[in-house]
């Protein structure tokens, strides 16, 4: 990994922070150096990781000491409408006598053998990791020889742990793509309706609310990366129409990569909540009537948003007496920001407060033009403060990451998860009516009024209030708890 | 409730005598004698055996055809005697069947006349009459008969109060390790507990190093004799109040009924009686396990939330069980009970049928968790929904001795096991017909699509 190649992943023309910033501090790229001590997050790794392991019928082999494979496999919940073989953890699991003796990358190519023998893959995707990428490891050149010795692409994800943030990493990972993948391969079946959506990682299926609506109009998804993808699909991705990149800038350069290349426009937008899902349907209809698609397809767009939009509104119409009212703390930065504010309202509920953390200059805006005070806007709260503002019931709920979990929890506030690592689809119209559902099961569960009931007794376990019991008993309880034991048989 | 109908498919009811025997199972040295044919107690006993893997003392009277139509008293003369002379117990707890009951006889003049003739023979061994037709009733019906039958028979009139001493009389639902729970938790506040009947000495799968062939373990004959001589009775579940009536009608001790010890609210009014009556603080260690519950009911809600539960149990668990969904957040949107007869099916948080596992099989399509016993399991595979399995029998898991619902630590364990079965049933992959919301755009009107299908 050079110095070089990671200084032009941050000189990213298309990312709005980066535009904005000054000469000297966009050399210095935008990962914040972290305080030692006081540094959370994931690294490079498992942000290259993150974007690329749900490829499904990919072997995703990690070359490296076991902790980076071992204690991350099988932590997401993409999902696959085909192969599981992206769930299956390969790893070289280094050991002191394979770093010493310099045995790395024999051991590499050995287990791409065995890979390529028992599962057979169309790909292989090795990543290196900081040991590896220490002892000088060339993972590249083990996986040009891998690729010719096996017939297939074996492709080097050069993001090791030390690289930088998980930001760095979905960049890494993007440019792998971008070099080693996508054009390598030629479709047969191109149409004019032919799109990609990009950062779009399928969460427990999610996309898959999404998908029937794109393919009714007629629309092509020639890949959806990484979710749910193949790789062949991926490797053809450079002759869709059009790009959509979702959300997150964490793919920017792989969207502003292809346009540069294949001359693939391509737009920013967001399947969660309703406006945003039918500004996405627009978006990417209005992108191929630009390629030259017949503009009737603006049409059938415009119709089906129009009923999907009232049947998800009829669907959310039992909901909103439930909902109406309640607060919210939203804790979640980036484009949720404001994307969650406007579609929470929507449905009734007042937002007090929301997170700009990771959030843009427009983000920003645009909370504040939802929320319409700064003081409603907070970019990081300490957990204290949280844990305060909960347990003196200032929210009804917290909507955050699992990372914040506990806090709301500990509070005996309602929570509810909204980023990568939750259970529960919430993409595109039907996703919304789920998020709202579950907003309304935490938000209205009997547990939390049971909990927020005092115990009957104090801190030294002194009854606050007396059980009522039948007098018969107090009486008799009475005589003998002052009495000696001795009178009891005289009674 | 429904009215009575013609027939019953895949019961949910077993018989009275089998809970009236169970409660006798709960008493050191009793030996339970079904005064019926031989089949009457071989299968209650073939059930108890599979759900306690345990050699289950039992005897009957073994009724025949010649002596149905006689009489049966020699029967039950020559049972007892033998009984008495083989195995030496110290109680035999006769528990009557639909068989002998139809037949009529006076059983209680004829246990007299018994006694008194055989005084000698019978020594110091105490013979209690329970009069459980099987055409009445189920296990809750059958064990709060037993109960009341020896406290009619056993329970010397007193007005004597000891204030450390307190009486607990448990529902048939509760397992060894419920026994367990509470037992520890009276201790806690340095009362004496004298639990009736008391299945955790008995029942819970110990190796004794002799052979011995009644139950051993349980409450003594001595406790129950002085059973008045206490500050207070608490009863757990609405089964219990016969007996607890009984026991004030004798020796004027008062009681308190609580309809169930689950879910937090539950065991609050629990604790704070104890409290009470002991004059002491809520010691430290059951704060903790209160907070722990806390913690559990806070992990565990997001897996009840929303949750649609089917419940065939016996009427006091089913209230439990219901109770404590409703606390969690889930709903029941099926409750079916054995019996009609018990008055907390009123306050069962959901409409009750009384019915069998057929109706259960009918009516639950499309919840998320069936509970009920073993015998659930065929709706369970019919249906492809996961069965939590409570109550009796439980003859295809082990352990369900020590499954515990009760108080704060039962309810932590019972909220942790249901979630796990939640999590498990969710533990498989979406697929794209089954979120497509063209395809489930159909059943709208009925309900909205669950996002997570079921794997059949």
């Amino acid at each position: 990994m050079s110095l070089v190649r990671t200084a032009n992943l941050f000189d990213e023309p298309a990312c709005p922070t980066n535009r904005e910033k000054t000469e000297t501090a966009r050399k210095k790229g935008c990962s914040k150096p972290l305080t030692p001590g006081a540094a959370a997050g994931g690294c490079a790794f498992d942000g290259a990781k993150i974007v690329l392991q749900p490829i499904t019928d990919v072997a995703h082999l990690i070359h490296g000491p076991i902790a980076c494979e071992g204690n991350s496999w099988d932590n997401r919940h993409a999902a696959s409408s085909g192969s599981d073989l992206w769930r299956r953890s390969f790893t070289t699991d280094l050991t002191e006598l394979d770093i010493v003796m310099g045995n790395g990358e024999k051991r590499l190519f050995k287990a791409i053998r065995a890979i390529v023998e028992r599962h057979d893959p169309p790909a292989v995707f090795v990543y290196s990791t900081c040991v590896t990428a220490l002892i000088g490891d060339d993972i590249t050149a083990v996986c040009k020889r891998a690729a010719e010795r096996f017939g297939r692409p074996v492709v080097p994800v050069e993001a090791p742990g030390f690289a930088g943030s998980k930001n760095l990493g979905n960049r890494l990972a993007g440019q792998t793509l971008l070099d080693h993948v996508i054009g390598t391969a030629e479709p047969d079946d191109v149409t004019p309706y032919d799109v990609n959506i990009l950062g779009e990682y399928n969460l427990v299926g999610e996309f898959w609310f999404v998908k029937p609506l794109l393919e009714e109009l007629g629309i092509r998804l020639r890949a959806v990366i990484p979710g749910d993808a193949r790789y062949r699909d991926i490797a053809t991705a450079h002759r869709a129409k059009a790009n959509m990149m979702v959300c997150s800038s964490a793919l920017i350069n792989l969207a502003r990569g292809m346009q540069e290349r294949w001359g693939i426009p391509y737009f920013e937008g967001s399947f969660y909540g309703i406006a945003d899902t039918s500004a996405a349907i627009r978006g990417i209809c209005g992108l191929l009537v630009e390629q030259g698609a017949p503009s009737a397809l603006l049409d059938r767009a415009e119709a089906l948003v129009a009923r999907e939009e009232a049947i998800a509104w009829q669907r959310i119409a039992p909901l909103k007496p439930r909902l109406a009212g309640k607060r919210v703390l939203l804790n979640t930065g980036g484009v949720k920001s404001w994307s969650m504010v406007d579609a929470l309202q929507e449905a009734g509920m007042e937002v007090i407060r929301t997170s700009i953390k990771k959030s843009t200059e427009e983000d920003k805006a645009r909370a504040l033009a939802a929320l319409k005070d700064e003081k409603h806007l907070f970019d990081r709260l300490a957990p204290r403060e949280i844990y305060r503002m909960l347990a003196d019931g200032e929210a009804d709920i917290m909507l955050s990451g699992s990372r914040t979990q506990f806090i709301a929890l500990k509070a005996k506030t309602p929570w509810l998860d909204v980023n990568q690592e939750r259970h529960h689809p919430y993409a595109g119209y039907e996703g919304f009516v789920e998020l709202l559902r579950r907003i309304d099961l935490a938000v209205n569960s009997p547990v939390f009024p049971a909990l927020r009931q005092p115990a009957p007794w104090d801190e030294a376990g002194r009854l606050t209030a007396q059980p009522v019991i039948p007098t018969d008993v107090a009486h008799s309880f009475r005589k003998f708890a002052s009495g000696a034991l001795e009178d009891s048989d005289d009674c | 409730m429904n009215e009575a109908r013609s027939l019953s498919t895949n019961p949910l009811k077993s018989s009275q005598p089998l809970g009236a025997a169970y409660a006798f199972l709960g008493i050191e040295g009793a030996m339970p004698l079904l005064h019926g044919s031989q089949g009457c107690t071989a299968f209650a006993l073939v059930l108890f055996v599979r759900h306690f893997k345990e050699t289950i003392p039992i005897q009957t009277t073994a009724m025949n055809e010649v002596s149905t139509v006689l009489g049966g008293t020699d029967h039950l003369e020559e049972a007892i005697l033998n009984i008495r002379q083989r195995a030496n117990p110290k109680l035999i707890g006769v528990c009557t069947t639909a068989l002998v009951e139809t037949r009529g006889e006076d059983f209680a003049a004829d246990l007299a006349a018994i006694q008194a003739r055989r005084a000698d023979a019978l020594g110091d061994c105490r013979v209690v009459l329970a009069e459980t037709p099987d055409f009445r009733g189920s296990i809750e019906e059958g064990w709060s008969a037993a109960v009341t039958a020896m406290i009619e028979a056993l329970t010397r009139p007193t007005t004597r109060r000891d204030p450390e001493r307190l009486v607990v009389l448990a529902p048939s639902h509760f397992t060894v390790g419920d026994i367990e729970i509470l037992r520890q938790t009276v201790e806690a506040f340095g009362l004496v507990p004298v639990i009736l009947p008391d299945i955790s000495g008995s029942l819970d799968g110990t190796v004794p190093d002799r052979w011995i062939p009644s139950a051993y373990g349980g409450t003594s004959v001595a406790d129950i004799e002085t059973l008045g001589a206490a500050c207070h009775c608490i009863a757990v579940g609405e089964h219990m109040r016969r007996p607890a009536e009984t026991l004030r009608r004798k020796t004027g001790l008062a009681f308190t009924l609580l309809p169930t010890l689950t879910g937090l609210a539950a065991a609050d009014r629990f604790v704070a009686l104890l409290a009470r009556l002991s004059g002491r603080p809520v010691p430290p260690s059951i704060r903790r396990r209160r907070s722990q519950l806390q913690d559990a009911m806070l992990d565990g809600h997001f897996h009840f939330g929303g949750r649609n539960i089917a419940i065939a149990a016996e009427p006091d668990l089913l209230y439990q069980m219901a109770s404590f969904f409703a606390e969690m957040g889930a709903e029941t949107t099926v409750a079916i009970a054995s019996t009609p007869d018990n008055p907390i099916l009123a306050a069962v948080p959901a409409e009750v049928t009384v019915g069998d596992l057929g109706d259960l099989e009918e009516r639950a399509a499309g919840v998320d968790l069936l509970v009920s016993h073993a015998h659930g399991r065929q709706a369970s595979e019919h249906l492809g929904i996961p069965l939590f399995r409570v109550g009796f029998p439980i003859f295809d898991r082990l352990g369900a001795q020590h499954r515990r619902s009760a108080l704060y630590e039962g309810t932590r364990d019972l909220i942790f096991e249901v979630a796990n079965m939640m999590i498990a049933a969710a533990d498989h992959h979406a697929t794209p017909e089954s979120l497509n919301p063209l395809r489930n755009r159909e059943m709208l009107h009925d309900s909205r699509p669950s996002p997570e299908p079921r794997r059949h």
